[in-house]
């Protein structure tokens, strides 16, 4: 039948053609980084608020002292399908930081309290000065690194990916890390200012291990582990990588919908108009 | 060809229009009246596929240029400028990026078909370099576009494929630094690059247009591969059999577009261009995007950076001499049992390939690689020749009309022409 060699096709071409772009990722892992249960992964998945918001706190009292995350503004954090805080928190939350502005009317430069509308603050005025600070290594920026991130899948895994919306590389990868600390297997070496690190690839990272039980205080009784820091800080960074994703996945069953009764209504429209022409 | 422009004109302002500039007969004759073969199966509904994708890409293109910038220090930011503060940028982004790799599935299952059901052998010879021209040209367009988010895959891609210039002899070199306006991948580079992904899909529509008109001028070849002997009895008119079954199967791979928009959108990118690109530092693996990976293969199997170049383009230009490469006589693969055989295994080395471009290039993977470049130029420049000369054919049907019959078991034809009426 016709239409089943066409959805064959398409099927088929999916899996030949699409599969080999992410088998070539970068490997040398010793192990795969665990697949977490995601409150956004899969068609219905949406962020948890309140996890966004105890990923907020590890983020900005541990991470930000070394990362900078430049495509973040303050008014992001109040805006729909993310963590959700209210203007007021939001306003609360920038006028904590000093940011330069100017120049002024008399050609100075001035610091000033952070509004909403600004950028949050880098760590660092350079890279340069960044690595200085951090024995070499430059801490990359945190606003897409939920995307920027990913591990080696291998065959067959990177096809049957596909069918099950799996796009978690990257926050299971930066969970992987977070938790990956370890004295060293025996028999490695670690260099000197590298750590190691299991899911890191090559095993040594410079960042040293960045979180410890109880750093964080959380006030809604989550225990406050660092398994459960790095899997809230890692789902804010995926949120802030991809800030739209509860409207992507919202409009996303809308559109299939409507193109499935549609191609529905189309399909009985052909087969009628063809009724009677032998084909 | 009967069945055409048999379009009249009843308002006098129509009359006057169309004794001025016969355009509406033009529309009439190629999207209404135009004859098409009855036993065709869905593999043709990839040209409206085909020109639906073209037209998604433009629009949510235009939309995205409105937004970007080509200028280095900035482009990577623009493009998260678009997917964060742009009202559905996110949207127009998806679609676009996914829309590239739609594309080139689509014209995939488009130039098997052909390949299948012969559709590239005389009277369509100038139709299917066409066709092999418009391919040509997207992948310069997706290539090109590929650099514009200038993350650490564009840049390094970039790299890699321009450097392949430098292979020719003596002006190598000098090609290479006038490609790149530079002594390296750079802005200038960029600028460039988006000036021609710009103008390459407006390109594509033209020879698009050329490619339709001379499909209207010779017809659709068909499952069967026989020629058109009767329009009443072997065709039908275009509107409304083939608008309906090409807005069906348009649907159909939307929904096969949506799920990559909605659910998996970065599934067919590389996270390493989420990094924004860095001189400095060369990833561990530089890959181009899929469609691109069969070519990488050959083009990484040749020992010799000159041969390896000439190869990959070889592989591509090789297509545009198949039609006097293949010699049989029958077009479809249906009466063509060992060239059917072919067909299949040729398809699993193109695939194939496409894995092992994937792969990193060493150890096994570099012989089988070499194994599967040389079946591929043996597939056109030996088997098929040699075929047609040794493979014994199945009878053919007498013409579309019978073998829709002996397929279908004899149903009703009166009327098919004129469904208005039933």
């Amino acid at each position: 039948m016709t239409i089943r060699s066409i959805l064959f096709g398409a099927a088929a071409a999916a899996l030949l053609f699409t599969a080999p772009a992410t088998a070539a990722e970068a490997g040398g892992h010793d192990g795969r980084p665990p697949r977490l249960s995601w409150s956004f992964a899969g068609p219905f998945g949406s962020y948890d608020t309140a996890q966004l918001q105890r990923g907020f706190k590890v983020f900005k009292e541990v991470c930000t002292a070394c990362h900078s995350a430049n495509f973040l503004y303050f008014r992001n954090l109040s805006q729909p399908g993310g963590p959700s805080f209210s203007e007021a928190q939001v306003k609360q939350i920038a006028s904590e930081y000093q940011i330069t502005d100017g120049p002024n009317d008399s050609g100075d430069m001035f610091q000033r309290p952070g509004r909403p509308s600004d950028q949050w603050p880098a760590p660092f005025p350079n890279d340069q000065a960044a690595r200085a600070s951090n024995g070499g290594a430059l801490p990359p920026d945190m606003s897409v690194l939920a995307k920027a991130r990913s591990y080696h899948v291998g065959f067959p895994g990177f096809i049957t990916d596909a069918f099950i919306q799996y796009q978690e590389h990257g926050v299971d990868y930066i969970h992987a890390v977070l938790t990956g600390y370890s004295e060293p297997a025996e028999g490695v070496t670690v260099q000197a200012g590298l750590h190691y690190n299991k899911y890191f690839p090559g095993n040594q990272i410079a960042m040293p291990k960045p979180l410890s039980d109880g750093q964080v205080e959380y006030t809604d009784g989550t225990p406050q582990t660092v398994d459960q820091y790095s899997t809230d800080v890692a789902a804010f960074l995926m949120w802030m990588a991809e800030p739209h994703l509860d409207a992507r996945k919202r409009i996303g069953f809308q559109v299939v919908i409507f193109l499935i009764v549609l191609s529905g209504l189309l399909y009985f429209t052909k087969k009628k108009i063809w009724k009677n022409v032998a084909h | 060809m009967e069945g055409h422009s048999s379009y009249q004109p009843k308002s006098k302002v129509a009359q006057w229009f169309e004794s001025r500039l016969p355009l509406v007969g033009l529309i009439h004759s190629s999207a209404i009246a135009y004859p098409v073969p009855k036993n065709l199966n869905y593999f043709w509904t990839f040209g409206a596929i085909l020109s639906f994708m073209l037209v998604v890409q433009i629009v949510s293109g235009i939309v995205l240029a409105m937004h970007y910038v080509a200028y280095a220090p900035v482009a990577f930011a623009r493009v998260e400028h678009i997917m964060r503060d742009v009202s559905y940028g996110w949207l127009m982004r998806y679609i676009h990026a996914n829309g590239a790799s739609m594309f080139f599935i689509a014209v995939y299952i488009h130039i098997f078909r052909g390949l299948y059901y012969g559709s590239y052998k005389a009277p369509r010879e100038v139709l299917w370099i066409l066709g092999v021209i418009i391919y040509l040209l997207m992948m310069a367009a997706a290539f090109m576009g590929y650099v514009l988010p200038w993350g650490q895959m564009s840049y390094w891609g970039a790299t890699v494929i321009t450097n392949l210039f430098s292979a020719i002899p003596v002006v190598g070199e000098v090609i290479v630094q006038w490609l790149w306006g530079g002594y390296s991948v750079g802005d200038p580079t960029l600028n460039r690059f988006f000036a021609l992904h710009y103008l390459l899909p407006f390109m594509i529509a033209g020879v698009v247009g050329l490619h339709i008109w001379a499909l209207h001028h010779v017809g659709q070849n068909n499952p069967d591969g026989i020629d058109v002997k009767s329009v009443s009895k072997d065709t039908v008119p275009f509107t409304p059999y083939a608008t309906i079954k090409d807005t069906f199967a348009v649907v159909l791979f939307i929904i096969f577009f949506s799920w990559f928009i909605f659910y998996t959108p970065n599934y067919l990118g590389h996270s390493d261009n989420y990094i924004p690109a860095n001189p400095m530092s060369t990833p561990a693996h530089i890959v181009p995007e899929w469609y691109f990976l069969p070519f990488y293969a050959i083009l990484r199997s040749i020992p010799d950076k000159l041969g390896g170049v000439l190869a990959m383009f070889a592989a591509i230009a090789v297509l545009a001499f198949l039609p006097w490469l293949d010699t049989s006589k029958v077009r479809s693969a249906r009466y063509r049992p060992l060239f059917r055989i072919f067909f299949w295994i040729f398809a699993v080395v193109a695939v194939g390939l496409g894995y092992l471009g994937s792969q990193p290039a060493d150890g096994i993977y570099v012989i089988v690689s070499r194994i599967f470049t040389v079946y591929y130029f043996a597939h056109f420049l030996i088997i098929l020749p040699l075929l047609g000369f040794i493979e014994k054919t199945k009878p053919l049907p007498a013409s579309i009309a019978d073998a829709v019959l002996a397929k279908g078991g004899a149903t009703v034809v009166a009327g098919a022409a004129a469904p208005e009426t039933k």
